[in-house]
């Protein structure tokens, strides 16, 4: 165990795992001590309230009148929900549009700050600023950018481009959102691109130059294959956040669903109906099957990663 | 590998950097533009100029006088400034037992601790509201949780829920697990009690890991906008995220306020990032490599 980095060998120090002395039950006791605190608040605020979200989803609850069991009330309605389904239309457009979007732009961000020259810790500074303004903030800056008379539609106008209504169109809305959430998230996907791309061995690159491959080649075969596992947490990460897309939809479509409709989030809807409507029993079977989404989608993607790693 | 300062490689390499800032343009124009509009008057706020030609304040005086703003900023502080000293405490110390304690069930209580980060937020919203709610015999209510608000609309409803993160937790174990075990062994032997054993030794050694777990709770609270929308109604109880939403939707098109209320709400953030950034970057490096 210990033995081996000290001078000292101490016969108490091999024995103690095993024994019950004074000294382990009060370690132990000392440790279920330390822990209570983070495990209490483990159990009423996650544990319990997702045990409690599930019976809440068979019931009708509306905080004022007692909770009553409804069975499967709420699912069948669900299924005739069309703003619901609406808004899981949506939230599936914007993450196709999203998670590809991220991993090619900050791997692409990554792979151009990989070198050793003089600036690069300077633009990943740069680059990260997005991450750290609030989603609100961000979302109330590029309402301004977008509206009618704004930076963006000024600038087209500069190359003698129409002018765009972003905000009020329902075929630019979505693409909106994608814009300023992209913008936020580029730089911490990018930090974790880099840190991925230290992981891969010079030598792999230097055997595959000698052998003849060109810059394309080398990303293909190299570079690509060794961030399996850093584009795996990139994509899982992004799209558990672009299901539950929430605040940017919120605050640039001013607390509504945007033009038809075409902005309206799955979390924003589920807010509406638990939090405006008091119908809680019912948003939260709508969160049940956003979680069902979910995880099926991280599921598959984890299936596509294995396969992949064993086709090397 | 040495490479010729050939003509071709010199317009490369400015090809590659005017990419580069072209991009970090990109990047830090909105908020840059953000602060030129909210130092505009009024008649130049729907020109192209960068700087101000006649800048001026009243925007910033607008926002504070017609939203609590002050207020706001303060119950934003707060709020985040508590919640990293809850989860860096209890964070640490709870990470610390799983990493360097031994006791019963200590493998399978981490795992349960960790399937916290596998449920989505989604679900436990509602459910925590009510939780909140119903606690017994505050705000209101009886023994049975019934009567009144409960937590809610106080600065509880916010701290309690993300007092001590499964995130921290995991994190601190991580590194705890990176720090010898020796230290620990020969204190205890020597009689130093447990808790002095953590304090006075092993979380000491910790500081590089406190301060990048203080710096994504404290971005965090600062940015959190969906939770304290639910559980925080007096006005007098909003944060910074909730007095901008709300004056957005007020001002509509009242630009010049509007990004003056969106600096203030992402000033801090920037100073603090600025100041501490190498901890912002190990820590997502930290998390995302396995």
């Amino acid at each position: 165990m210990t033995q081996s980095t000290q001078g000292i060998i101490l016969p108490q120090a091999i024995t103690v795992q095993s024994e019950p002395t004074r000294l382990n039950r009060h370690e132990a006791r000392m440790a279920y001590l330390f822990i209570t605190p983070a495990m209490a608040l483990f159990m009423i605020f996650v544990l319990l309230p997702a045990v409690i979200a599930l019976i809440l989803s068979f019931s009708n609850y509306d905080v004022l009148s007692p909770i009553k069991w409804v069975g499967w009330l709420n699912y069948e309605r669900l299924l005739k929900d069309k703003l619901y389904f609406q808004a899981l239309g949506n939230v599936v457009t914007y993450t196709v549009m999203y998670v590809p979007l991220m991993i090619a732009l900050s791997l692409g961000l990554s792979l151009a700050l990989n070198r050793k020259m003089p600036g690069m810790r300077f633009f990943r500074t740069i680059y990260y600023i997005p991450v750290i303004t609030s989603p609100v903030a961000a979302a109330t800056i590029w309402s301004w950018l977008l509206s009618r008379s704004g930076l963006v539609n000024q600038s087209l106008g500069l190359f003698g481009l129409p002018s765009v209504a972003w905000l009020s169109n329902a075929d630019t809305a979505m693409l909106a959102i994608v814009v300023v959430t992209i913008w936020q998230g580029l730089g911490s996907n990018m930090v974790i691109y880099l840190a991925g791309l230290q992981g891969v061995p010079e030598y792999l690159y230097e055997a595959a130059v000698l052998d003849g491959a060109n810059r394309w080649q080398l990303l293909r075969f190299i570079t690509w294959p060794s961030l399996r596992t850093t584009t795996f947490f990139v994509s899982t990460l992004s799209l558990i956040g672009a299901f539950q897309l929430f605040d940017q939809a919120y605050v640039l479509f001013q607390q509504g669903g945007g033009p038809g409709n075409s902005a309206r989030t799955v979390v924003f809807t589920i807010y509406q109906n638990g939090f405006t409507q008091l119908k809680m029993g019912y948003a939260s079977s709508q969160a049940f099957v956003l979680f069902l989404l979910i995880f099926f989608v991280t599921v598959i993607n984890l299936r596509v990663n294995r396969e992949q790693n064993n086709a090397t | 590998m040495t490479r010729k300062l050939t003509f071709s490689r010199i317009s490369i390499e400015t090809i590659y950097y005017a990419v580069l800032i072209l991009f970090g343009i990109l990047m830090v124009l909105p908020f840059v533009w953000s602060v030129a509009t909210s130092l505009k008057p009024n008649e130049e706020i729907f020109f192209s100029n960068l700087i101000p030609n006649h800048p001026t304040f009243q925007h910033y005086i607008t926002a504070f006088t017609t939203v609590p703003f002050a207020r706001y900023f303060l119950n934003s502080l707060f709020l985040a400034i508590a919640g990293v000293a809850s989860n860096l405490f209890f964070g640490s110390l709870a990470g610390y037992a799983f990493a360097r304690m031994r006791f019963r069930g200590k493998q399978l209580i981490f795992r349960v601790l960790l399937s916290a980060l596998m449920i989505p937020g989604v679900v436990t919203i509602i459910p925590s509201y009510i939780i909140l709610r119903s606690f017994p015999l505050v705000g209101g209510n009886d023994w049975h949780g019934v009567g009144g608000i409960g937590l809610l609309n106080s600065y509880w409803a916010i701290l309690l829920p993300g007092a001590a993160g499964a995130f921290a937790v995991f994190l601190m174990r991580q590194f705890f697990l990176t720090l010898p075990s020796e230290l620990g062994e020969a204190a205890r032997i020597d009689g130093c009690n447990e808790f002095r054993i953590f304090w006075n030794i092993y979380l000491p050694l910790c500081l590089p890991a406190l301060a990048t777990l203080g710096m994504f709770t404290f971005q965090a609270g600062w940015n959190a906008f969906l939770w304290p929308l639910i559980v925080l109604s007096d006005p007098n109880m909003g944060t910074i995220q909730l007095g901008l939403q709300s004056f957005s939707f007020n001002h509509q098109t009242d630009y010049g306020p509007l990004m003056a209320g969106s600096v203030v709400a992402t000033v801090p953030m920037l100073i603090l990032f600025l100041y501490a950034q190498k901890y912002f970057v190990q820590g997502i490096a930290f998390s995302g490599d396995k």
